[in-house]
């Protein structure tokens, strides 16, 4: 094992893609001398050179729809937007073009590429450098969407998101870009579309994604410790593919269910959920599945705004606490 | 008319084999297209078209100068160059049908023809998309050593989005094999170009802020094409760098469909009409010794090609829904959970 920040895991997880397969190259702002604005791709320069990885212009529709090109003709590109807001500025690249051309060429075209963006609020950027942008993505079909919570998962999501055949959007998250954690040596890759069950327990389960998924897991210990309430906590790592199976098994076993979401409330990613679970996991539930999220609101930049709009460890306890308490 | 390229002197006319081609690649279009027209009348051609009519000189010209492995890139106003690249014309009319033998299947539709096989990489419905997609497969090219070119074919419309210039910026910046090809056709959809452009020549008058050669060449002139196309692709393929070619033409209908394109004065349309670039090619090949006989049997050839495709498609089958959750993912299915 290795102990890697989640930002250097970005950079680890792309090397060790580049130095197994030359069909793999990157493009995107600031990302080779600079090393990236969040210094996620320091190093890459040096070690694979200037054709491999691609400093461009502030041009989000040139950057991503050359990757789109370059897919369809041999290379697997990996794209940085530098921050996942920019995605509304190349979306007709992401959802137009890279989501549907191989289902309108019925299968003529493929698109192995990653777009990797850094994603998600706790900078105090404002509403334009803050959002939650993965349930944009998990809405278009055609897009695979990862995001990452740990270091090794970093590494093992963004090693299978480069080898997927098909696009894959990597969500970064800025809250976590300083956090360290373990990493397997030698070659890692963690599939996509398998949940990890992070945390055992008997009486609930939150479903996370990315930076909520520390919090939750530290819910759940506080409301182990501090109100003998046993919770079970997922990671879900994609969105799509998405490990449904994971989440109705263990709301079998839990009955109760709580998704954790930094995403605006209106149509987040735990929407889907629910609307699964409501389907077909109904007769596990002993109460109404609850929702924690962000507002619908833009993020505000003051820190007390900003902390106060994302999902707390204190408003997991609390809501979990109060829910299962109204029950019994 | 705006200004063309002198008639190049300096530059060969191509052998007449070549030239006979470019002639039979604009007749078939022609067909083609006027078929697809009528059929689209008849109902049987459904949702929308947009056709090339007028402007097949600009694919014919390009299309000679172009290798096999080079990429091609077009509109939705795609099908001129999807045959000339070689594209099934019975594949085609299945599509516009909607039918199962379709080159997609029944999934593109006319706007979104396609023919990987022939490097036909697909043709574009939102203005601009595919300029920076074509640059991306010039650098894949260049990436890979492989002296292929990118050819990325676009209307006039097109010089005002934002697309076109992140393109023509990062594809100069990267010395990438692609090559812009504006067909001019003065209209963007319903408006004259000319009405809503701040430069009397969309694309040449931008080439100047890419560092590029401002090229302006008479789309309806197939020798005159070929021959720009052949040094602005040998120059993207000796290393040199992306050309923007401004091919001034005409579109002799509408923008789409049953859009008869009234908002165009009769003289101008008449002006044109008279440069349709068939039969002023058929002239032309007549003057350089091409016979009557020879120049019929081409006209007489398409047709059959297009009366043939047109009955196999008729016969295709309806595509069957068990299609509709296939091919959104590489392993041919369409999961997105477990």
């Amino acid at each position: 094992m290795a102990e890697l920040t989640y930002r250097g895991a970005v950079a680890a997880g792309i090397a060790q893609e580049m130095r197994r397969d030359k069909a793999v190259v990157m493009l995107g702002e600031d990302i080779g001398a600079a090393g990236g604005v969040f210094k996620t791709t320091e190093g890459l320069l040096d070690e694979f050179g200037p054709t491999r990885v691609r400093d461009t212009p502030i041009s989000e529709q040139a950057i991503v729809g050359a990757a789109m090109g370059a897919a369809m003709t041999g290379l697997r590109p990996i794209a940085e937007l530098m921050f996942s807001d920019f995605f509304a500025v190349s979306w007709d690249m992401v959802a137009n073009q890279i989501a549907k051309t191989r289902y309108m060429t019925d299968g003529q075209v493929s698109l192995p590429l990653v777009i990797r963006t850094a994603n998600g609020a706790g900078l105090r950027f404002g509403a334009q450098h803050s959002q939650s942008i993965e349930n944009w993505a998990m809405a278009i079909p055609g897009l695979k969407v990862v995001a990452p919570s740990t270091p090794a998962d970093m590494v093992g999501l963004m090693a299978a998101a480069i080898r997927d055949d098909d696009p894959v959007i990597v969500c970064e998250h800025k809250g976590l870009f300083a956090t360290k954690g373990d990493v397997p040596e030698g070659e890692h890759v963690v599939p996509l579309g398998q949940a990890a069950v992070l945390r055992e327990g008997r009486d609930a389960t939150i479903v996370a994604l990315a930076a909520m998924v520390p919090r939750a897991v530290e819910a759940a210990g506080r409301l182990q410790d501090e109100h003998d309430i046993s919770v079970e906590v997922i990671d879900l790592r994609c969105l799509i593919p998405l490990d449904a199976q994971a989440i109705l098994r263990s709301v079998e076993k839990t009955s109760r269910l709580f998704t954790v979401e930094e995403n605006p409330r209106a149509l987040g990613w735990g929407a889907e959920i629910v609307s699964i679970v409501a389907d077909e996991g109904f007769w596990s539930l002993d109460a109404p599945i609850v929702r924690i999220t962000t507002p619908h609101v833009p993020l505000p930049s003051a820190a007390v705004l900003e902390d106060a709009a994302l999902p707390t460890v204190e408003r997991i306890v609390e809501t979990i606490r109060t829910r299962l308490a109204e029950a019994r | 008319m705006t200004e063309t390229a002198s008639r190049s002197t300096a530059a060969p006319l191509p052998d007449l084999d070549r030239r006979l081609g470019m002639y039979r690649t604009m007749v078939e279009c022609r067909k083609f297209e006027t078929r697809a027209q009528e059929l689209f009348f008849e109902g049987l051609v459904r949702g929308t078209t947009h056709l090339g009519v007028g402007q097949e000189a600009v694919a014919a010209g390009f299309a000679a100068a172009m290798r096999e492995d080079d990429y091609s890139f077009a509109t939705y106003r795609g099908h001129n160059h999807a045959l000339a690249k070689g594209a099934s014309m019975a594949g085609l009319y299945a599509e516009l049908f909607g039918r199962a033998t379709g080159l997609m299947g029944g999934k593109g539709g006319s706007m979104h023809i396609t023919s990987a096989e022939h490097n036909m990489l697909g043709s574009y419905a939102i203005v601009g998309a595919h300029l920076p997609i074509a640059l991306g497969a010039a650098w894949s090219a260049q990436y890979r050593g492989t002296d292929q070119v990118a050819v990325c074919f676009f209307g006039d419309g097109t010089t005002n989005i934002g697309a076109f210039h992140e393109a023509l910026n990062m594809a100069a910046v990267w010395k990438a094999p692609v090559v812009f090809v504006c067909e001019n056709n003065q209209y963007m959809e319903y408006t004259a170009i000319r009405d809503v452009t701040a430069v009397a020549r969309p694309a040449a008058d931008r080439a100047a802020a890419y560092g590029l050669e401002a090229i302006v060449v008479d789309g309806n002139d197939a020798d005159e094409v070929y021959a720009v196309a052949q040094r602005v692709i040998a120059r993207a393929r000796a290393g040199d760098g992306p050309s923007l070619v401004e091919a001034v033409t005409y579109r002799h209908g509408g923008h789409s469909r049953a859009d008869p394109g009234k908002y165009r004065p009769d003289d101008e349309v008449q002006a044109w009409l008279a440069r349709d670039p068939i039969p002023t090619y058929r002239a032309r090949l007549t003057e350089a010794g091409v016979t009557a006989k020879d120049l019929d049997a081409v006209e007489s050839e398409a047709q059959a090609q297009v009366a043939a495709a047109e009955a196999e498609a008729r016969e295709a089958p309806e595509p069957s829904p068990d299609v509709i959750e296939t091919q959104v993912w590489a392993d041919g299915g369409s999961a997105w959970r477990n």
